[in-house]
């Protein structure tokens, strides 16, 4: 894969799927490489290698902070964005136990968050729009009845990009603590306000895989839904991998830096593909056109397998997500785009790279008519 | 409810059921009524969209005799 190839010719190929793990940020492979000489003691000791870890630890935790505009003891620093997602979610509904054991979220959360509410207590789903945004009348109401124990709301979708009205909604729900995944967006756009909890993954900011942020509000009740452990943080579990949590700092910081330029280069190179894919006959482009997260865009082509389709993009050098049932271990069709009542089959996700040109996006919109063509012709469309 | 013409399209993955659907749908008369009878989970979601899209009416799913789950769609045009 050629990213960022301006200077050698037209590039022919790209990795579109940003949105599943972005390339690490060059910020975080230097930090990445000196931490791993620094930071390989046991942050909890007493002798001078684990001082070098534990300051290493804390520095991260202080970068993240900031970047996130939130206090550095409510960060903590977790296994994956999963994990950071289980034990957010299900620890705020452990400290609230007494109250009830409902869990109410949107249709269209994240599996992560699904699963988590279906292991830890009573799942309430609420519906959203075709566009994907959570129905806010419904959740409300939802949130406002008996036995509530935590509601939980994205920050914005992974899948199609629409933004959720978490703020708005965080108003209206009175004594039930909000849980805000924020995989998808942290670091690209400001965190909103009124969560209680929330959680990022580091690999979709451009950080290492395997780091996980989880951030509880100062005065929030969380119980460990887990067993414990004796780190340095009570919510936080293992051995800190405390390089991969600076490098994941040191992206992070970076992306904050950059966001107002690549935002709005990512922002009109998506667009540009919404345009252009929804000129092509059959095909619905979904989720929010304008209040959406800025370098993803997810697409359905009528009567095209989506299997194929990611497969003959692949071919011509196009790395691409899809949320079509075909291409999914369950062979269910993503809960995403269900919720939201579109298209499931001949479904591609595009999420752009920092670095994505927009000779790139061209040779990707050059090569994308004929191959929805071709697949039609196959079966006679 | 009577459909006018019954597609068969158990076992077929998506999206299989929906070009049978296109295919078919002029087997029947403006204002009549094709059923897809699918075991494919995505066509409880791709069909009423294929209705949507292609401005056909999507009536709602009963089942089959052996309970599978059967798509109605009105052919409006």
């Amino acid at each position: 894969m050629t990213n960022g190839a301006e200077g050698s010719g037209r590039p022919t190929s790209a990795y579109l799927d940003s949105a599943s793990s972005e390339p690490l940020h060059p910020a975080a492979r230097e930090t990445f490489q000196a931490a791993l000489a620094q930071g390989y003691a046991d942050p909890r000791r007493l002798h001078g290698a684990a001082r070098s870890a534990r300051l290493l630890l804390d520095n991260a935790r202080a970068v993240v902070a900031e970047c996130l505009d939130v206090r550095a003891d409510e960060v903590t620093f977790t296994s994956s964005g999963t994990d950071a997602v289980h034990r957010g979610l299900l620890g705020v509904a452990k400290a609230r136990s007494r109250h009830g054991s409902a869990i109410v979220h949107g249709a269209v959360e994240h599996s992560a968050v699904l699963h988590a509410a279906a292991w830890g207590g009573e799942p309430r789903p609420v519906g959203v729009s075709r566009e994907g945004r959570i129905r806010h009348d419904e959740f409300v109401e939802a949130c406002n009845q008996r036995e509530v124990a935590v509601a939980a709301l994205q920050s914005a979708n992974h899948e199609v990009g629409t933004v959720q009205p978490v703020g708005e909604a965080a108003a209206h729900l009175g004594d039930v603590p909000l849980f805000m995944d924020a995989c998808a967006s942290m670091g690209r756009l400001p965190l909103p306000e009124g969560w209680s909890a929330a959680a990022g993954s580091a690999h979709k900011w451009g950080g290492p895989a395997g780091v996980g942020v989880l951030l509880v509000r100062k005065g929030v009740r969380w119980a460990n839904p887990f067993p414990g452990d004796d780190r340095i943080d009570e919510r936080s579990t293992g051995f800190e991998n405390v390089p991969a949590a600076l490098a994941a700092a040191a992206a992070l910081q970076a992306v904050v830096a950059e966001r107002d330029e690549v935002n709005a280069r990512q922002f009109a190179l998506v667009d540009r593909i919404r345009a252009a894919a929804a000129e092509i006959p059959d095909v619905e482009v979904v989720g929010d056109p304008v209040n959406r997260l800025p370098h993803l865009v997810t697409f359905s082509c009528l009567y095209v397998d989506g299997e194929a389709l990611v497969t003959e993009l692949d071919r011509r050098g196009f790395g691409v997500a899809s949320g079509s049932a075909c291409t999914a271990s369950t062979l269910e069709p993503s809960h995403v785009l269900a919720a939201m009542g579109v298209l499931t089959h001949g479904n591609v996700r595009v999420s752009l790279t920092r670095d994505t040109t927009q000779d790139q996006v061209a040779a990707f919109l050059a090569v994308l008519p004929g191959i929805v063509a071709g697949l039609r012709a196959e079966v006679g469309q | 409810m009577n459909a006018d013409v019954e597609l068969d399209c158990r076992g077929m993955t998506c999206p299989k059921p929906v070009i049978e659907l296109n295919k078919h749908l002029t087997d029947v008369e403006p204002g009549a009524v094709i059923a897809v009878v699918s075991t494919d989970a995505a066509a409880r979601v791709d069909i009423p969209a294929w209705c949507r899209m292609r401005d056909q009416e999507y009536v709602g799913e009963d089942q089959a005799t052996d309970g599978t789950p059967r798509y109605l769609v009105r052919r409006l045009s």
